[in-house]
């Protein structure tokens, strides 16, 4: 198994072939820029990270549609920044997965600790675990899908895109929300300031549809979900609501 | 600000790598203390004995012919062990109190970095990876452990301010985060008897725990009752003869990642310390809930 | 006889003076805490309490005009591949649009094109004006994220993660409803017209052992050519500096209490933080003790307003300077030209301060498409080029006195204190003795 092959490899035979980075034997440093090195195009779609070990920065700031498949648990911000390309850890994530995502699409196999998605512009996360507290913090245009619970100040102050959580969401969800739509499936520990439970209307059940075909869950019927979302009392300031502030 | 890692062994098979095992996770936390570390083992002793630990600037005038003074002081035999600027001493668990008194008198310079009937504390300036070594911390075994690499925030970069605290017999104290009302509890300690070494938070709240012991709480109790007494963010980590706990503030900013098997129970500040654990792809791993006290005990 | 109680002069209580009375009438009227911009307006020890000595018989100072006194200023070159030059130490400090308009932001880029020096975005992304008219642009990244995207992070010839800002360490802000234009509103992807509140933490690390792995992942993302600046209001500065550069950063920006600001409670600016001259000894001791002064840069934001401000605080210790206020009235912010509008507003040309409810005549915080037309552009930027060559030319007039070929060779043996205030926090003696208070057991 090649380690790193920095080199372009012309050969048509090895065209398609995955190039692999162990970092148990490669830096970082070389992963990450050889990532950024591929351009739109190129045939170097299929790439695989070996050993990441709980290591930070992994993959991130990709500007490409490469598939990148990341094999063990990776620390922070693992794919942060990512555009275009599609990033699958089969394992853990750290905090910040995938943290101001621009687009592409980021699978996490194995659950996501706290600030998954954080501040996310775009693109597609899907979190086939648990993810922790603050899931979708200002979250500012990403999907989420968690088929497992979200932690505790999930989508505080999230202004645009969309929270999906199969299972069950933690104190204060949705704390200081602005236009995102959240949809929970279980149960709500509790909502936090200006959130409130609206109606679930056909629009609503279209983009859970396919947020949840996009997500591979369809076990998960879209009725079986309730929405969430701004009450919007917060959005010009009035002393008589100086308790939520 | 710093890592911490934690070890609670339940596979007796794995006691005499504890040590190994436990300096490891710690070294892999360099980035988040690098400027000082501490590790805390509970090892066993034979039935009646205690160890006291205590740490020297001057290790080699301050530790010759210390253990024949103070056996001869508390009128009991004395072990030592010296391991660089620490020694150990075993001697009859009640004669413990009167050593420490006594060392205060023979050794002025020396300080006493814990004592109790398990555990041994280490803890010096400088990189993980040499405090480990100087210590020889990977040759240690012991039923559990907690370890921790330290970024000073607003207290000084000294062994006495370094990990873990301990201020009551077999517990100690670690910290990730930063107190904000811990001048006003040590004030409202002080008053009711208690001594610090440093101006250092996390003394404050390794302090407040060993209050509320000694006043009859359980840990399971001091821990609660210190989440509405401590402000600011943290994550604790804390150790007594028997057993480990874990917990956090409400808010819960501070990293914090669990991983229980059927051999060990382990803590780490990031995933990175627990990735070479033996069994850990198959392991339960999960962040502990904020405000929650987690506890195991053997 | 009858007791004749003579008049006496109607007097005003100094706690209850007439300011603090009106704006206890305020709060009771509206029921909502005064907001404002413009930094702290109460006096404090500042830069005028200090002199220079100057040289004479036991030193010897340069030829103004012949003898040369540098003003280059490298920043970033601990870590970052490309370490930027400035031809001053004095840079433009970040202000967002969004607080200002679009032509002042691109007079700002112009200005500091035209010097040699930088400008920074502010909290709401990098807009086509000020990226296309700034020869070197400082990248805010701020706890809102607002118009984060990668690709400005490449086009940024720096990166500046802000944990804080001298008018309120600690805080975060309030953009009232009437900035959020369409276009404010898109860059931050909010509905326009709502009030938009900041946060006051990053929204994904907290702490300095957080702040390293984020650092570390702004440069994996950025190829490790940026320099990476981490700003912070003056709390406790000695801390707060150690921490940046153990966390990493390439350039520590420490912004004093006089630091402006677009929006924040009054009790706030007032009230949180210290002054620009106390925080940076502490700040320069920490890089001292950590063997990393010159090593890791030091910009001083906060009431800058001169040459002679310029060059005390490089004497004290910075490496460069950083202004706000003092820009945004070199561009005509509060000119007395638009009088009769500030009056019409309750207030007068100088004392004008609601930066944050765009309607300011100058047409510099606002949104307002009429109002922000009386910025041209070039002109303006042409007026903040004039400043900060007139402020270098200053410093490097004050250096030449004190015998130095670099103003970085400015030290804090050149200067004395005026009082005993600006002694002690600023660690050089009373004019006229050799005591420093707090020293040598004073």
């Amino acid at each position: 198994m090649a380690t790193s092959n920095l080199a372009k490899a012309p050969a048509p035979e090895t065209q398609y072939a995955a190039r692999v980075f162990d970092l148990a034997k490669v830096p970082l440093r070389e992963l990450n820029q050889a990532l950024h090195d591929v351009t739109d195009g190129s045939n170097e779609t299929a790439w695989e990270v070996l050993n990441p070990k709980g290591n930070h920065a992994v993959a991130v700031g990709i500007d490409a549609a490469i598939n990148v498949d990341v094999h063990g648990s990776v620390g922070y911000y693992c794919a942060g920044m990512n555009q275009k390309a599609n990033v699958t850890v089969h394992g853990s994530v750290g905090p910040g997965v995938a943290e101001n995502m621009m687009s592409g699409a980021v699978i996490v196999k194995g659950d996501a600790s706290q600030y998954a998605g954080a501040t996310g512009r775009g693109g597609l996360l899907v979190i086939e675990g648990n993810a922790s507290s603050r899931c979708g913090i200002s979250m500012k245009g990403i999907n989420i899908v968690v088929r497992g619970n979200v932690g505790h100040m999930s989508a505080f102050m999230a202004q645009s895109g969309n929270l999906v959580v199969l299972g069950d969401a933690g104190d204060a969800l949705g704390d200081s929300i602005y236009e995102a739509r959240l949809f929970v499936r279980g149960s709500v520990k509790s909502l936090g300031a200006d959130c409130i439970e609206k109606e679930m209307r056909p629009e609503h059940i279209e983009i859970l549809k396919d947020l949840l075909e996009r997500a591979g869950m369809t076990d998960a019927k879209p009725e079986e979900f309730k929405r969430y979302g701004s009450a919007r009392t917060l959005y010009n300031f009035n002393i008589d609501n100086a308790d939520a502030y | 600000m710093c890592g911490i890692v934690g070890l609670f062994l339940k596979d007796k098979s794995l006691e005499p790598q504890l040590g190994a095992m436990l300096s490891e996770m710690m070294v892999l936390l360099t980035d988040r203390g690098p400027d000082s570390a501490g590790i805390a083992i509970y090892g066993s002793s034979a039935e009646g004995q205690g160890k006291l630990t205590i740490q020297s600037p001057a290790p080699k005038r301050d530790f010759a012919g210390l253990d024949a003074e103070l056996s001869k002081k508390i009128g009991a035999p004395v072990a030592m062990t010296v391991k660089s600027t620490h020694a150990v001493f075993v001697m009859p668990a009640d004669k413990l109190e009167a050593a420490r008194e006594a060392i205060a008198e023979l050794r002025p310079a020396a300080r006493v970095m814990g004592m109790g009937e398990a555990i041994e504390i280490y803890k010096e300036v400088g990189l993980p990876e040499k405090v480990a070594e100087r210590f020889e911390v990977s040759k240690m075994s012991g039923t559990h452990g907690i370890g921790h690499t330290r970024m000073a925030t607003e207290s000084a970069v000294t062994t006495m301010g370094a990990h873990p605290f301990s201020t009551g017999p077999d517990q100690c104290l670690v910290h990730n985060g930063s107190l904000s009302n811990h001048n006003n509890v040590r004030r409202e300690l002080r008053r009711e008897g208690m001594t610090f070494e440093t101006e250092n938070d996390t003394e404050v709240a390794a302090a407040y725990l060993s209050h509320k012991i000694a006043g009859g709480m359980d840990l399971g109790q001091a821990l609660e009752s210190s989440l509405s007494d401590l402000d600011g963010f943290f994550t604790f980590v804390v150790g007594t003869k028997n057993g480990f706990g874990v917990v956090r503030d409400p808010i819960a900013c501070k990293p914090a990642v669990m991983a229980e098997t059927d051999r060990y129970v382990a803590f780490g500040s990031e995933y990175r310390a627990l990735a070479n654990l033996p069994g850990i792809e198959q392991a339960r791993v999960w962040e502990p809930e904020p405000s929650t006290v987690y506890f195991w005990e053997h | 006889m009858t007791y004749h109680n003579p008049p006496t002069t109607p007097r005003r209580s100094a706690t209850f003076d007439e300011y603090t009375m009106s704006e206890i009438r305020r709060a009771a009227a509206t029921g909502i805490y005064d907001i404002r911009g413009a930094g702290a307006k109460r006096k404090v020890p500042h830069f005028d309490d200090l002199l220079f000595l100057g040289a004479s018989i036991s030193r010897y100072p340069l030829e103004g005009y012949r003898e040369k006194c540098e003003t280059k200023v490298v920043l970033g070159s601990r870590f970052a591949k490309k370490p930027i030059e400035l031809k001053i130490p004095i840079t433009v400090a970040g202000m967002s649009f969004g607080s200002l308009s679009g032509p002042a932001k691109e007079a700002l880029g112009r200005g500091a094109t035209i010097a040699g020096t930088s400008t920074t975005t502010g909290d709401g992304g990098m807009t086509e004006e000020e990226r296309g008219h700034s020869q070197t642009l400082v990248y805010q990244y701020l706890p809102s994220r607002y118009g984060m995207n990668p690709r400005d992070l490449r086009r940024a010839d720096a990166i500046e993660i802000v944990v804080g800002q001298g008018a309120k360490p600690g805080g975060g802000g309030m953009l009232l409803g009437q900035k959020i234009s369409d276009r404010v509103a898109e860059m931050r992807t909010l509905p326009k017209g709502i009030d938009q509140r900041s946060a006051c933490r990053h929204p994904d690390w907290t702490g300095p052992d957080d702040l390293e792995i984020k650092i570390l992942e702004i440069r994996e993302i950025t190829d490790w050519e940026k320099p990476i600046y981490v700003k912070v209001g003056g709390a406790r500065p000695y801390y707060d500096t150690a921490l940046a550069v153990k966390a990493g950063a390439d350039v520590v920006v420490l912004d004093g209490m006089q630091g402006g600001t677009a929006a924040t409670q009054e009790v706030f600016i007032e009230n949180v933080g210290q002054p620009t001259l106390a925080c940076i000894r502490p700040a320069v001791q920490a890089l001292q003790d950590l063997g990393m002064h010159r090593k890791v840069q030091l910009i001083v934001s906060g009431g800058i307003r001169n040459g002679a401000d310029v060059a005390k605080a490089l004497a004290l210790g910075a490496d460069a300077v950083s202004i706000g206020t003092a820009a945004l009235v070199a561009l005509g912010d509060n000119d007395p030209r638009w009088e009769a509008e500030y009056e019409k507003l309750g207030t007068i040309a100088g004392a004008y301060d609601d930066w944050h409810e765009g309607k300011d005549p100058a047409g510099i915080t606002t949104q307002d498409p009429e109002l922000m037309k009386r910025v041209d552009p070039i002109a303006a930027g042409r007026r903040l080029a004039n400043y900060l060559k007139v402020m270098t030319l200053e410093a490097q007039t004050i250096a030449r006195a004190c015998g130095k070929n670099h103003v970085h060779h400015l030290e804090p043996e050149d200067l004395c204190a005026l009082t005993i205030e600006a002694a002690a926090m600023s660690g050089v003696p009373l004019a006229g003795t050799n005591w420093i208070p707090g020293k040598n057991n004073f």
